[in-house]
């Protein structure tokens, strides 16, 4: 059985908790119709003279297509319509390709070449599910079987089988320069070289399937006016209309998608596979036609959450700070790109994980194999990382003999703080939950950490970005003529150095296009933040029994805070539990020494309320503008 | 045959919203003759509770009972752009979507309001109940379904909104990683208690002791089904779910419900929740996304808790009965690593 | 053409007839044969239990069920469960204790649920379980349904919070 509490006693100051319906335990508004079986799912619209299509599928790893033989299945009763790769207008596609990041390089149905067992090379129509499995099974493929390649390291080697040839190194290609994204705060050796432990991990994490109990599927029938009507699972009703229309290339305008009430997703139903096909059956047979994954193809074919490979190395000082952390990350995309590599970009800006860490450096891959496309799953980018990274940290608690709890209190990061994707952090509160978790569960905490608060002690010297190393290492191309390191900096023949303190402008939401359309701040229940520490009223603390009488008011005083690190000889003597000096990590790489007084946090644009960024002209006339257009409303 | 009892902690913080930004989503707002509010929507419903999250947001903003908004989802002739449902975005780029259409329907709802009062829009308030009423003086007062029907068959106004909320994109700078990846994040940390049998190497999980912070909680029974439901899929992540078993290897695969194994209404593990809000300032009325990140910590912190039962590392997920034992025999048994 | 065998039998109290193909499931009839929506394909292979109706009282998944095998028996779906406007005790509970997220596998919870409850008013937490185990739910983690099946005997579960 499960319990929940609401701690509305902390950040109570940072909330307004008196607001009309907010915070109410409404009623769901789709719980009647979930209740009563009435929810309409895709399936549940009916259609006369309903068609069904299924796909017949590569058995192979990796196949060319010599011929497809489709004169068996077009002759067994019931079937309507053979489609295959040439009935598709369009017949290339990349789903991000809406958002412009990514190379055409799926198509909708194969012709030359499967990537993957289960890749579709023909779609068939008939009028009943049945009919349309067993003309499936009636259509002759002529593979020629060719080397395949499984596991994404094996894929990175000069000898590995090309998987996807718009990818020919089998890594997807990061802003036309390398073969997989970087990330580079401070200089991780000298990390290393000042470290007192060296903490090495390997993690793997397998494919997950998202199981949404509704399969994958849609119908889609010619509706009135020369459209097509399309009732769809999907997740993102504009993503697969707009595929549609591309793979399609038919205007939009003629597509009517209708969906909002989902059997469940989980990320899995994102990839807009079944809408195209449904809509292009629908124009070819004239019919409505049903294209719905059974339970193997949801499991087997259909995008998982995709496989990832991490490699973490952490230098740690002895009193538990890590002062460096360099990760080597293995997203295994399968045949396409699908979504594996933007989740590479969310997962890069996530590191180090939710730490304050003054040097990080981290070499990301998406490798191309010969299995089944990923996608996105619940977590997206961040869930197999997440798991390396809090796996790790049990590893780094032991290798230094601290309680793994204040190990992380210790190094979270706090209001202020730098990320190494150089935007700084706010409106955190890990620390809190640490501590709450920490007094549900009985695991007692030293009063040091008990203390702690993610409003106290980050900023300062910890908003400075480090002078920071980079190197050009896999550039596009260079690993498969030679084998060269995958981890962040090796082998790399060129370096050079971003000066401490370089940023570029951070982005923030576009202001609202009209004033009446911003919300009486008054009204949003936000208070800003808070400058106290909130406080965790009951912590169990192991040695101090007064814990909010000595929760400080203040950060933690700099000069408590060591500068340059502690050399490694330092011979101080850890003593976990009742170690008072357990301040936060300064940024160890900063040649300057610490500030002498905190500082609050960069004023930062994001971190206000929503302003329009020019005062507004309502009902002043400009020229070329109409006062009537323009809002210049009668009072 | 010994049952060790093991115990295992993990935190994470999770980005709220599709990474880089660039993903707009819309709402329209519109009164129907007399004062009921319908949202119009292409945003999706998984399950999740958008068109319930988003109906509160609409309401609170309009200021009127939650009754009388009706959220419609997703026709894409009637609902304007949603990117979708994924990344944690509902809520936040909805939500805030919601409010700027919500907020400029109120203005026209004021309006009329003040038309037909004879006093200036500023000076009115709503009480949450479906009335406007002059602040200070509760007795001058109109219902919203009054004030809708002289809008609409008196003023000629229409009582509607529209918005649109965007973080325009980021780019990412190829040698650093530098970007602005997302504007706000949730977070959690939870105690796993379990037992590891070090004959079968089969793990229980006991019990789940977890605090999650949630910017704030729009609607507690939503976050509740989306922190319980998320850590039952976090235990089953740890212990149970692969589509290929013997991974790189592709030979195994399950194809249905009797071999892609999930945790059963029978090992449901008691789970203590605390609720953190600590509101973020450009979520709709501070609150963050819950639905992704539950499930995160339960995985480490299983792993964690196994190494403290056993001794054994469980580096690779699924934590399956066969990597535990094949653990047990690399250490010559199990290593208990003493009590938390 | 194929063969077509004309079934009869009761759903949900009113007479039901239609024509079957051969080996056609009770599922698909019921939801393209006689319009009954609320049983959900989830598998077709009897092991998700969203297809959940009751034959003769007795859980069935209708996944798995031949058609022809309903003549003259009484079928039972969730589209029977309320008395008019009125709802079932457990179409309540579960609403009252969001015992559904997505809502798909609700349909078939409740017919085993109700096959429990008709049987055993006063089931133990056990019991539910037990009832509930064919059948499989992604998104609530169980619990919620759990006790809003316990609810629904009248029972008082946990409320926290």
């Amino acid at each position: 059985m499960s319990s929940v509490e609401f701690r509305k006693d902390l950040f109570r100051e940072e909330r307004d908790d008196n607001l009309q319906e907010i915070g109410k335990p409404t009623r769901r508004q789709d719980i009647l119709g979930h209740v009563t079986g009435r929810s309409p799912y895709y399936d549940d619209h009916l259609f006369d003279g309903l068609l069904h299509m299924r796909c017949v599928r590569s058995p192979h790893h990796h196949a060319r297509i010599r011929s497809i033989d489709t004169g068996a299945a077009e002759r067994m009763p019931g079937v309507i319509r053979v489609i295959l790769a040439r009935d598709v207008p369009n017949n290339l596609n990349t789903l991000l390709s809406l958002i412009n990041f990514g190379k055409d390089e799926e198509k909708l149905i194969q012709d030359t070449k499967v990537a993957y067992v289960g890749e579709p090379v023909a779609a068939i129509i008939a009028e009943t599910d049945r009919q349309a499995r067993d003309a499936c099974a009636a259509v002759k493929v002529d593979y020629e079987v060719l080397p395949h390649v499984l596991d994404p390291e094996e894929a990175l080697s000069p000898q590995a089988p090309v998987v996807n040839e718009v990818y020919p190194n089998n890594t997807f290609d990061y802003h036309d320069l390398y073969d997989h994204q970087k990330l580079r705060f401070g200089d991780v050796d000298k990390g290393f070289a000042e470290a007192d432990h060296i903490v090495e991990g390997e993690y793997q994490m397998s494919p997950i399937e998202q199981a949404p109990i509704e399969t994958c599927g849609a119908i889609a029938a010619p509706e009135t006016n020369d459209r097509y009507v399309c009732y769809t699972s999907t997740q993102a009703l504009f993503f697969s209309l707009g595929t549609t229309a591309k793979l399609l290339d038919m205007p939009s305008s003629r597509l009517h998608f209708i969906g909002g009430t989902v059997g469940g997703g989980f990320g899995g139903k994102v990839d807009s596979i079944v809408e195209p096909l449904s809509v292009l059956g629908a124009v070819l047979a004239g019919r409505p036609v049903k294209f719905m994954w059974d339970r193997t193809e949801e499991m087997q074919v259909g995008a998982p959450r995709g496989a990832e490979r991490w490699r973490i190395k952490d230098g740690v000082a002895r009193d538990g700070r890590i002062l460096a952390r360099a990760f080597t990350g293995f997203f295994d995309a399968g045949a396409y790109t699908r979504l594996s590599s933007y989740a590479i970009i969310k997962c890069s800006a996530h590191l180090p994980g939710p730490y304050t860490i003054p040097n990080v450096a981290a070499n990301v891959f998406c490798v191309f194999t010969n299995r089944t496309p990923a996608t996105a799953m619940r977590g997206f980018g961040i869930t197999g990382v997440d798991f390396a990274i809090e796996c790790h940290m049990d590893k780094v608690a032991e290798a230094v003999g601290l309680n793994p709890i204040e190990l992380r209190i210790l190094n979270a990061y706090r209001d202020g703080d730098m990320k190494p994707h150089r935007r700084l952090a706010k409106n955190t509160a890990l620390i809190e939950c640490c501590q709450v978790a920490a007094q549900k569960s009985g695991w007692s905490i030293g009063a040091e950490a008990a203390r702690q608060s993610s409003l106290l002690g980050g900023g300062g010297p910890r908003a400075e970005i480090p002078e920071t190393v980079t190197d050009m290492a896999g550039q596009i191309g260079e690993r498969r003529r030679s084998v060269i390191p995958t981890a962040p900096g090796e082998g790399a023949s060129a370096r050079g150095n971003v000066p401490a303190g370089t940023q570029g402008i951070p982005i923030v939401a576009a202001a609202p296009q009209d004033e009446d359309m911003i919300m009486d701040p008054s009204r949003t229940g936000y208070r800003g933040p808070s400058s106290t520490p909130t406080r965790i009223p009951e912590a169990a603390i192991a040695t101090d029994t007064r814990p909010q009488a000595a929760a400080p008011a203040s950060p933690p005083p700099p000069a408590a805070r060591p500068g340059p690190v502690a050399p490694s000889g330092s011979s101080q003597v850890l003593q976990p539990a009742l170690q008072p000096a357990l301040s936060p990590p300064a940024p160890q790489a900063s040649p300057e020494p610490p500030a002498t007084a905190p500082q609050p946090p960069a004023p930062d644009a994001a971190s206000q309320p929503y302003k329009p960024e020019k005062p507004f002209s309502r009902g002043v006339n400009r020229p070329g503008v109409s006062r009537f257009l323009s809002g210049s409303r009668r009072r | 045959m010994t049952v060790h009892k093991g115990r295992g902690f993990a935190c994470i913080n999770y980005p709220i919203g599709m990474n880089l930004g660039g993903d707009p989503s819309q709402a329209l707002v519109h009164s129907t003759p007399d004062g009921k509010f319908m949202v119009s929507l292409s945003s999706i419903d998984l399950g999740q509770g958008m068109k319930s999250v988003t109906r509160q947001i609409a309401a609170e903003t309009l200021g009127v009972p939650v009754a009388d908004v009706y959220v419609d989802t997703a026709d894409s002739d009637t609902g304007p752009h949603c990117m979708g449902s994924f990344a944690s975005r509902g809520t936040h780029r909805v939500g805030n979507a919601v409010i700027r259409a919500a907020t400029e329907a109120r203005k026209a709802l004021l309006e009329a309001a003040a038309e037909e009062l004879e006093v200036n829009a500023a000076d009115l308030e709503t009480d949450g109940q479906g009335n406007i009423h002059v602040k200070g003086a509760p007795t001058r007062t109109i219902t919203v379904a009054d004030t809708a029907i002289a809008a609409q068959f008196k003023q000629g106004r229409t009582l509607s909104g529209r918005g649109i909320f965007l973080i325009p994109p980021s780019d990412v700078d190829p040698d650093t990683g530098e970007m602005t990846p997302v504007s706000c994040f949730a977070h959690a940390a939870l105690v796993v208690d379990l037992e590891v049998d070090d004959e079968t190497g089969e793990v229980t999980v006991n019990e789940i002791n977890s605090a999650y912070e949630v910017g704030r909680a729009l609607n507690p029974r939503l976050v509740e089904q989306q922190l319980i439901g998320g850590a039952w899929m976090g235990v089953s992540h740890a212990l149970y779910e692969t589509t290929e078993p013997y991974y790189p290897d592709r030979n195994h695969g399950p194809e249905d419900f009797n071999a892609y194994l999930m945790p059963g209404p029978g090992e449901v593990v008691d789970h203590n929740i605390a609720v953190l809000e600590r509101p973020a300032e450009d979520a709709p009325f501070g609150g963050k996304g819950p639905g992704e990140m539950c499930a995160n910590p339960v995985l480490p912190a299983i792993a964690n808790a196994v190494y403290n039962a056993v001794g054994v590392r469980c580096d690779t997920l699924p934590i399956t009965p066969e990597r535990v034992l094949r653990g047990l025999l690399a250490n010559g048994g199990a290593r208990p690593q003493g009590v938390r | 053409m194929m063969a077509k065998t004309p079934v009869q039998f009761s759903l949900n109290g009113s007479s039901a007839a239609v024509f079957v193909d051969d080996a056609q499931n009770l599922l698909d009839v019921l939801r393209r044969g006689v319009g009954d929506l609320t049983p959900k394909y989830g598998c077709g292979q009897g092991t998700c239990g969203s297809c959940t109706v009751l034959i003769d009282g007795e859980p069935h998944l209708s996944c798995l069920t031949l058609a022809e095998t309903v003549e003259g028996r009484s079928v039972e779906t969730t589209n029977g469960l309320a008395a008019g406007p009125n709802l079932h005790a457990l179409q309540e509970a579960f609403m009252e204790n969001f015992a559904a997220q997505c809502g798909y596998c609700t349909p078939g919870m409740l017919m085993a649920a109700k096959a429990l409850l008709d049987r055993t008013p006063r089931p133990s937490r056990e019991e539910v379980i037990e009832a509930i185990s064919g059948n499989i739910c992604r998104c609530t983690g169980y619990d919620p349904i759990i006790d809003a099946i316990m609810a629904a005997s009248g029972q008082a579960t946990r409320r926290t919070g």
